[in-house]
């Protein structure tokens, strides 16, 4: 692990292919030009390679390993794009079946691979995280010594330095001190810093743009720190509710210190006589739905009270929810998701007196909480014996409900009218309306619905946003200064008789010419030639 | 400085996989639960169906047997006679049984708890408020909560008369 | 309203024409350099005249976007139509910007017809003006919808730069794999060429076919074709007299009516392909390669790196920063693995890719501009493909 010294005395660790002051290559034998990407620097990572430590340092830090993680990322990212991920299959569909029955024998194949929930899966994460090794080690690994060799190089540079650059050139010229003024008087103006040493010129700019390419792993590095964080607990809620028209209820994930009421919901859609839109809702052939709104109001729970015990509430603010319109309070935001359209929520009945038709009072059930006894006075009395909100006949082929939610709502109605205090049983639901021992004198007629909107809202809070948008923007900053500006390098130099001209730059090489250009329009400098042009024309 | 390089690859090799490894753990290590075994069972305060208020902070000393329940939920069902027996049994020897219902229709509940002859405490959970503290999301779901209010097992999905007794029997209060 | 709907398609029709234009003169300006003879002048002129053109094919092509965005009130950036025309638009943008820094005639040579192609399969789509749902109301719609395209402008100059580089450079007397794949990438724009053409004569001749089948659900549908059915719905019935009867029928879960198209633009495509060859006795790689004679190599790479070099942040920033912030507020989450957000990612990975090989492995030449043709083939994937056959949130647009 011996340093190198070079002959213009400067000290360069091992592994240097040019010395980072002078620019003297340190393996002569090659011929033709010089690869200048890192300055030639030594790459540490390349040099030791003793423990395991180092070996693993070494894997990650090769640009090539990167460039592999990158392309199987990208293979294995569209894999996931063949068929639907779990997460968008029908919710009811189970995936062991699902994808068989869709997709045939490559469904299943998809599935048993574990395709169908390939994002989430643990190698495409390991995935991700290698790529996020790789771009650390790589940056580190790279960005010490390109700094510390932009930092020592010096204006005097050796002669097969110059000699090897891909723009080089020799020109004769009468007054070598015009000319340098002339030349340096030029690229000043052309916002070169100038640097001189001995009579030889460099002029450099842009060399801040040689750091972009790190500003951006850095962005990108952030960015994966956000994500990683969004499995860190309290970081991130992702809860949802679900809401009726006027009910109030408590918003998951705020520790019940939220509730929410739904003052009102509604579904806007275009209409059909807007004659901007005629042709494409003819085409569409169902109504497009224009706007999802829900007006909401927020409480806050203000008394320390236990959980379940009726809450204090104070009103805190309130929003109309809207899709691409986000209710957001201290940190959380709640967002227009889903809804119910038309759920009933109240059944109104008379009792009839079967051969007469005559009635005889109303009553208007509740859906979300009936009461068991509706007394209508003159001894008619209806009780409700069973309710089913979400009623269907079970595998004993008994009545029963599927769910809590008014669904499907039937009832088991005992009417007492003054002739029988015993009382009729009777079954009613939407549709049905059957007399149970088949003697009844009187019936429930239903004589009115009323419907209400159930919205659906997700409740969010993602702290990591905040570091996800830093990463996104310092990403950005990196990427623009890398790619929209250049490090260019103009280096001017008596070499005996002559004054040598070589130039190096990045990338926009034809940039560089147009500023050269300019220096030799007004000098006696001769342009010089660019050798990979010179090589291409030869062929 | 050979020393050096070493130890500061180490480093960010370590603090590298340790981000990595505590991430994959959180990730793909079952969900953690929202109340665990060994905590303090969350306080609350539910009415039943009659409107009395029953808090769980008043039953320390007892063992509490804490189920989630609903009418449409057919395992539910089968447990409340076993719950019922074993209430009978051992509710003089200082076990307390709480069934919470999921925001059902209070009539529902009335017919059901008056078909079964249910005795033990059924209780309300209107907003399902109690079911999200103890994070609820299948039913059934049993906690067993000890004389002291600590959880000491939790379970979720249906249970057999002999597991309900072997559970009571856990958390009997020790005079 | 009606006048103004109709005023932005003449503009865009006017536009289509200039850059026909453009092209001509363009490709005088090429071809024109065999004389050399001739004042050097000359040739100038047909390139500048080629490029104002170019300019003011712009202009009309933006006067069909602005018209059109007032009529429907909102940006023309929200269907398929919409979407790949101001790719176009946003093609020719890039190639204007880009023009005068190099001076390429070839580049406009190559790029407007790409322009004009794109344009052209636009308007295959569905023109009317559609309304937007709740999701798309939001000014970033505008601000991520115009960025994207932007930025798939600028890395579609770079495959035209890349597929000079290639013209140039290849051998066609060998019949090599680069051969191959070149006149494979040929083949493909013909059956685009091909797609427009067999559409537009069996649309104009009022083509109809309608079926019944049973769809994916096990439901009986109705589904119209507009070209002559080689391939046939499930269970399909043909109920329109005298049309051709499908050869087989296919899988309910393909969308059979745009296989159908495609099998027939590809047939089209191979029938254009090789009525050229039959006629000229030439590959189409070769019969291009004299245009391309004066064009320096390095400067076709240097073009369609540095087209990349720019595009790529601005891809970047509109396809995936701007998509996610918009993606938060819309969707609740920044991100969904919604198969036209990973293809935007995978597009993002390939230029990445492309920017590393290129800077740190040395991939010059003909390996990046490979890279480029295939970044492009990415681009037009995640616009067609996705769209048409993997619907996902993005299925609108």
């Amino acid at each position: 692990m011996e340093k190198v010294k070079c002959e213009c005395g400067h000290v360069n660790p091992y592994g240097t292919v040019i010395c980072e002051s002078c620019g003297k290559p340190f393996f002569e034998e090659e011929k033709g030009l010089l690869n200048m990407r890192y300055e030639g620097v030594a790459r540490r990572s390349q040099t030791y390679n003793k423990t395991m430590i180092d070996k693993v340092w070494n894997f990650f830090s090769s640009v090539k390993v990167g460039i592999w993680i990158i392309v199987i990322t990208l293979v294995a990212s569209s894999i996931g794009t063949i068929f639907p991920q779990e997460f968008y299959i029908p919710p009811t569909a189970n995936p062991t079946f699902f994808y068989e029955a869709e997709y045939g024998a490559l469904g299943k194949i998809y599935y048993l691979l574990g395709f169908h929930d390939l994002y989430n899966s643990w190698w495409y994460m390991l995935l991700i995280a290698s790529l996020g090794v790789s771009l650390i080690i790589c940056s580190l690994d790279r960005v010490v010594p390109l700094h510390r060799a932009l930092k020592t190089q010096k204006v005097t540079r050796h002669e097969s330095f110059l000699k090897r650059q891909r723009v080089h050139g020799v020109s004769k010229v009468a007054s070598f001190n015009e000319t340098r003024n002339q030349a340096k008087n030029i690229l000043k103006a052309k916002k070169y810093k100038l640097f001189e040493e001995d009579g030889n010129i460099v002029a450099e700019k842009g060399r801040f743009s040689r750091w972009g390419p790190y500003v951006n792993h850095i962005g990108l590095i952030i960015f994966l720190i956000g994500c990683m964080l969004r499995f860190f607990p309290g970081m991130y809620v992702d809860e949802n509710i679900w809401v009726r028209e006027g009910e109030t209820v408590v918003i998951r994930g705020t520790d019940g210190e939220f509730f929410l009421r739904n003052d009102q919901f509604i579904v806007d859609f275009y209409d059909d006589a807007d004659e901007r839109f005629r042709d494409a809702l003819v085409r569409a052939g169902s109504p497009i739905v224009k706007k999802y709104q829900t007006s909401a109001t927020l409480f806050k729970r203000v008394d320390d009270g236990v959980v379940g015990r009726d809450p204090e509430l104070v009103e805190v603010a309130r929003h109309d929810i809207r899709v691409n319109d986000p209710f957001k309070f201290e940190g959380y935001a709640l967002y227009q998701y889903a809804f119910k359209q038309n759920e009933i929520s109240q059944m109104s009945f008379e009792i009839e007196e079967s051969e007469t038709g005559e009635r005889f009072g109303r009553i208007d059930v509740s859906t979300y909480d009936p009461q068991t006894v509706y007394n209508l006075g003159g001894g008619y009395k209806v009780e409700i014996i069973e309710y089913f909100p979400d009623f269907y006949f079970d595998d004993r082929r008994t009545p029963a409900s599927k769910s809590r939610i008014p669904n499907n709502p039937a009832f088991i109605f005992k009417i007492i009218t003054p002739d029988n205090e015993e009382g009729e049983i009777s079954f009613v639901g939407i549709q049905t309306n059957q007399d149970i021992n088949g003697e009844n004198t009187h019936q429930m007629r239903f004589v009115d619905i009323d419907m209400n909107h159930v919205t659906n809202l997700v409740v969010r809070k993602d702290y990591t946003l905040g570091i996800l948008m830093v990463g996104g923007i310092v990403f950005m900053i990196g990427l623009i200064q890398g790619m929209y500006w250049t490090h260019r390098r103009v280096w001017i130099q008596k070499v005996n008789d002559e004054l040598w001209m070589s130039a190096h730059t990045n990338k926009n090489w034809y940039g560089l010419k147009k500023d050269i250009e300019a220096v030799v329009s007004k000098t006696e400098l001769t342009m010089p030639m660019d050798n990979v042009e010179e090589e291409e024309k030869k062929s | 400085m050979k020393n050096r390089r070493f130890i500061t690859r180490l480093l960010v090799l370590l603090s590298i996989s340790i981000a990595l490894g505590y991430t994959f753990y959180t990730s793909f290590a079952n969900q953690k639960d929202i109340v665990a075994v060994g905590d303090i069972a969350p306080n609350f305060v539910l009415k039943d169906l009659e409107g009395n208020e029953i808090e769980l902070h008043d039953l320390r000393g007892k063992g509490v047997f804490l189920n989630f329940w609903a009418t449409v939920c057919p395992p539910c069902v089968d447990e409340m006679p076993y719950m019922e027996n074993n209430f009978q049994k051992y509710k003089d020897q200082g076990i307390e049984i709480i069934a919470v219902n999921f925001d059902e229709q209070p009539i529902r509940i009335e017919r059901f708890v008056d078909r079964l002859n249910l005795n033990f405490s059924i209780v309300l959970d209107p907003g399902l408020q109690v079911s999200q503290v103890y994070g609820v999301r299948e039913l059934p779901a049993t906690f067993l909560i000890d004389e002291n209010g600590v959880v000491i097992e939790r379970r979720i999905g249906a249970l057999t008369e002999q597991m309900v007794e072997d559970y009571v029997q856990k958390i009997l209060p020790s005079q | 309203m009606a006048n103004m709907a109709q005023l932005s398609s003449s503009l865009l029709l006017i536009a289509f024409f200039l850059y026909l234009a453009a092209t001509i003169f363009f490709a005088v300006s090429v071809t024109g350099k065999k004389f050399k003879n001739k004042a050097g002048e000359e040739k100038n002129k047909a390139g500048s005249l080629g490029y104002i053109s170019s300019i003011i094919a712009l202009l009309f092509a933006l006067g069909y976007f602005v018209t059109r965005w007032i009529v429907a009130g909102h940006a023309p950036v929200s269907n398929l139509f919409e979407y790949t025309t101001f790719l176009g638009i946003m093609m020719s943008l890039a190639f204007v910007i880009l023009y005068p820094i190099y001076k390429a005639n070839v580049l406009g040579l190559f790029t407007m017809p790409i322009v004009m192609l794109i344009i052209a399969y636009a308007s295959m789509f569905p023109r009317e003006v559609s309304p937007l749902i709740p999701a798309l109301q939001s000014i970033w719609l505008k601000i991520h919808v115009i960025t994207t395209a932007l930025g798939q402008g600028i890395l579609a100059i770079g495959f035209a730069g890349g597929l000079i580089y290639l013209l140039r450079v290849i051998d066609f007397k060998k019949s090599d794999k680069q051969v191959k794949a070149i006149e494979f990438v040929m083949y493909s724009i013909i059956s685009i060429v091909g797609y427009i053409l067999i559409s537009s004569i069996f649309s104009g001749l009022n083509y109809e076919a309608q079926f019944t089948y049973i769809d994916e659900k096990g439901m009986e549908a109705e589904m119209v074709y507009h070209l002559p059915p080689v391939v046939g719905p499930n269970e399909a019935v043909l109920l329109t007299d005298e049309r051709m009867t499908p050869f087989f029928n296919v899988h309910p879960n393909i969308k059979s009516a745009d296989l159908n198209t495609v099998i027939w633009s590809l047939l089209t495509g191979l029938v254009l392909y090789y009525l050229i060859r039959l006629i000229t006795r030439r590959k189409i790689g070769e019969l291009l390669q004299p245009l391309l004679k004066g064009v320096s190599p390095q400067a076709a790479d240097e073009i369609s790196y540095r087209a990349i070099a720019i595009g790529f942040p601005i891809f970047t920033l509109g396809g995936l920063i701007f998509a996610m912030i918009w993606a938060q507020i819309a969707w609740t989450r920044f991100w969904a693995w919604d198969p036209k957000e990973v293809w935007a990612l995978i597009t993002f990975l390939f230029y990445a890719a492309y920017l590393h090989l290129r800077l740190s492995r040395g991939w010059h030449g003909e390996k990046s501009a490979w890279l480029c043709v295939i970044g492009f083939a990415i681009i037009m994937f995640n616009l067609i493909f996705v769209n048409l056959v993997i619907a996902g949130l993005h299925s609108y647009a």
